[in-house]
């Protein structure tokens, strides 16, 4: 449906042209459902070698489980695809060698201490010497002093630098993260970051799952994912532009009462605070400008042209999608 | 694509019985170490199987003895002093209370203060000497057979020649005579009828049931509750080697309780290991499996730690009851003993009581151990097809 007007990548035959873009991540037309509710529909997705692809959306909306049928972890129910080269569907045991896979919850071993954690990764990855192997990943993580600490025991900061660790431990060509960054204070979550660009930039593919905006702005590309749907991908800037909506930005007094009166105006599609100002915005740039047109002239508010942020854009496409819904 | 020459080589890493045995080593020491800080657990391991062999070996007789009796005595002659003395001889009977009349004696029965009433009615003696063959009532408490069932055959052998001594005379015509063949009976590998030396060798068969189910019935459930089974899933280990990797500790476990079993039945209840100890020690180990591929089969099929421990005991009540543990085998119908030729426990009471008691070898004991054998491995197959390996 939306997916052809949406889809800015070049057709099969063109990718190879592309220098160096090894196609990391090549799925199409996946579907799952779980008891009749269909939580992934139709999903099509290409990821390049060496990106971060924030993978965006709001709760519930089909983020991991896109992200587990990506791993071998779920079956889909249609659809096909590779990770890493490797069919999603018959070579699960291939993927998971050389895919890390971050859970949502921390899913490590409380009961165990982060050597013995590590040490149990390394050796189901069969690295030549697990104990060497977890003491480098305690050293760069940075873990020296809670080597022997229960993993159950450690903060919720600590706790992601260990996930991540264990899973960067066997030398992945692909990282998913899913929701890594959820519930960690902002120090760690831009470490966490730091983290991430640096593996990147030694050629590893992540594909990351957030809610947070500010996230978004640190991928290479984004893709939006709302009731199962991909509504938009490419550049943060692509998408934004892509959403072709027209944006004024009002500052000045009496702001809830105009917010009121501009929801109940035909060609205005958004309004929404934005600290103290008031972002409106419409699809169809001519009807908001004839529809505020009053508004703007009388004052006493001040109107500005703006560019929309993401989350305008996000919001958006998940009202429209809805809509459809 | 994506493909290069790495991945050629970490297939090659991935698969192969030595890269497998890796993989079934690092679930052994994430298991064992598990099992190490979970002290409960460990305590439970160790001290279950001491205290349930105490509570049991020293509790259980299944031939009972100084049943509480009452009699009603309305004859005072010698025959009745001779015939109460030979029941309290016996052993099995101690008169508590002598009753005054018929209902008291039904009174007394019917209120469980004693198992056994006896009366000997009027002119019991003179009777006798007439040759008219008196009866001697013996109301028995007899809800529970087994408890009632020695006593009643010593008193079935008593009245053969109880009166001898009193027969004298003109009497003597009176006295029984000798049937004309002699019975011989060898109560052999238990000649004094001992109960521990049956229960013994059964409670460990039953405390390893309960023990080993229990643990590895937890397994599987425990890492799906706790969230940790989205990551095993995610690494490349195979279903078989996580099962082996979970049985392999509890093996250990379970032969540590073998050992602390076996050496306490030596010791303290005097079992005799009549047969190969190391026959015995290896077969013990292929029950133990056995139990221990169950407990992992109803792990995989439970969806909650509860309701793996519901499976569990929906098979260990069976296993006690129809096993020949408690009651004969060979006294259930013939569905029963099928239901029974099933359970692990079944074989395994055979052989640990053919090769304690009886001091029989592997050549006797071939068909309970190719059933074990089959047992265990129709389980292991079930739990790893079993095995949810996605999470749809």
């Amino acid at each position: 449906m939306a997916e052809a007007t949406l889809r800015t990548d070049p057709p099969m035959a063109a990718r190879g042209s592309q220098a160096g873009a090894a196609i990391v991540i090549d799925v199409e037309g996946l579907t799952k459902s779980f008891n009749g509710r269909t939580v992934v529909k139709n999903l099509t997705m290409q990821v390049r070698k060496g990106l971060i692809y924030g993978f965006l959306g709001p709760n519930g909306s089909g983020k991991t489980t896109t992200i587990r049928m990506l791993c071998g972890l779920l079956t889909p129910d249609s659809g096909r695809g590779t990770c890493l080269g490797y069919d999603i569907r018959t070579e699960a045991d291939m993927i998971k060698r050389h895919v890390g896979y971050m859970t949502q919850r921390f899913s490590l071993y409380a009961d165990l201490s982060v050597r013995e954690n590590l040490e149990f990764v390394a050796r189901v990855y069969d690295l030549d010497d697990p104990g060497a192997a977890a003491e480098d990943a305690i050293r760069r993580l940075g873990l020296e002093n809670r080597a022997g600490q229960l993993a159950g025991e450690l903060s919720g900061g600590w706790k992601q630098r260990l996930a991540l660790g264990a899973c960067i431990l066997p030398g992945p060509q692909l990282l998913l993260l899913d929701e890594p960054t959820a519930g960690v204070d902002p120090k760690a979550r831009r470490d966490f970051w730091d983290e991430i660009h640096a593996l990147a930039h030694q050629g590893l593919t992540v594909l990351v799952s957030t809610h947070y905006m500010d996230e978004a702005e640190r991928c290479h590309e984004i893709a939006y994912i709302a009731y199962g749907e991909l509504l938009a991908h490419g550049t943060v800037e692509e998408v934004v532009a892509n959403a072709h909506l027209s944006t004024w930005t009002v500052t000045g007094p009496d702001l809830a009462a105009l917010a009121e009166t501009l929801k109940r105006t035909e060609g205005v599609d958004m309004v929404a605070p934005f600290g103290s100002a008031l972002h409106v915005l419409g699809r169809d740039a001519d009807r908001l400008e004839a529809a505020t047109r009053t508004m703007r002239e009388a004052g006493p508010q001040l109107w500005r042209r703006d560019e929309p942020t993401l989350e305008d854009v996000f919001i958006n496409l998940m009202s429209r999608s809805r809509d459809n819904f | 694509m994506g493909v290069d020459g790495r991945n050629d080589d970490a297939s090659r890493r991935t698969r192969g019985l030595a890269a497998s045995l890796r993989r079934i080593y690092a679930t052994f020491v994430k298991e064992l170490i598990q099992l190490r800080r979970d002290r409960i657990t460990f305590a439970t391991m160790i001290f279950i199987p001491l205290l349930q062999l105490m509570l049991f070996g020293y509790a259980i007789n299944t031939d009972p003895k100084h049943l509480p009796t009452a009699v009603l005595v309305q004859d005072d002659s010698a025959f009745t002093r001779s015939f109460l003395a030979a029941m309290r001889t016996s052993g099995y009977f101690a008169v508590r209370s002598v009753a005054a009349s018929e209902a008291e004696l039904d009174r007394l029965i019917l209120s469980g203060a004693v198992q056994f009433g006896v009366q000997i009615p009027a002119h019991f003696g003179r009777d006798l000497i007439r040759g008219e063959r008196p009866a001697i009532l013996v109301v028995a408490d007899a809800t529970d057979p087994s408890a009632t069932g020695g006593a009643v055959a010593a008193l079935q052998g008593l009245s053969a020649n109880v009166f001898a001594r009193d027969l004298i005379g003109p009497a003597s015509s009176l006295a029984p005579r000798l049937p004309p063949y002699e019975l011989r009976i060898h109560r052999r590998y238990n000649p004094t009828g001992e109960t521990r030396l049956n229960i013994v060798p059964g409670l460990m068969g039953t405390i390893l049931t309960l023990t080993m189910l229990m643990f590895t019935a937890l397994s599987v459930t425990r890492e799906i509750e706790r969230g940790t089974m989205e990551t095993l899933l995610a690494m490349p280990i195979r279903p078989v080697e996580i099962m082996l990797g979970k049985i392999a500790p509890y093996l250990v476990i379970g032969g540590l309780q073998m050992t602390l079993i076996l050496t306490a039945a030596k010791l303290l209840f005097g079992v005799p290991i009549v047969g190969s100890l190391g026959l015995l020690i290896g077969l013990t180990m292929l029950f133990i499996l056995a139990n221990l591929s169950v407990g992992y089969t109803f792990s995989t099929i439970a969806t909650s730690q509860l309701q793996a421990m519901q499976m569990s005991f929906f098979f260990f009540l069976p296993s006690i009851l129809l096993s020949g543990f408690m009651f004969p085998f060979r006294g259930m119908p013939g569905w029963a003993q099928y239901v029974g030729e099933i359970l692990p426990l079944t074989h395994y009471l055979r052989i640990v009581r053919g090769i304690m008691l009886k001091g029989a070898g592997l050549q006797h004991l071939q068909a309970d151990v190719l059933a074990l054998a089959a047992f265990t491995l129709a389980a292991m197959s079930l739990a790893v097809a079993r095995f949810r390996q996605t999470l749809d």
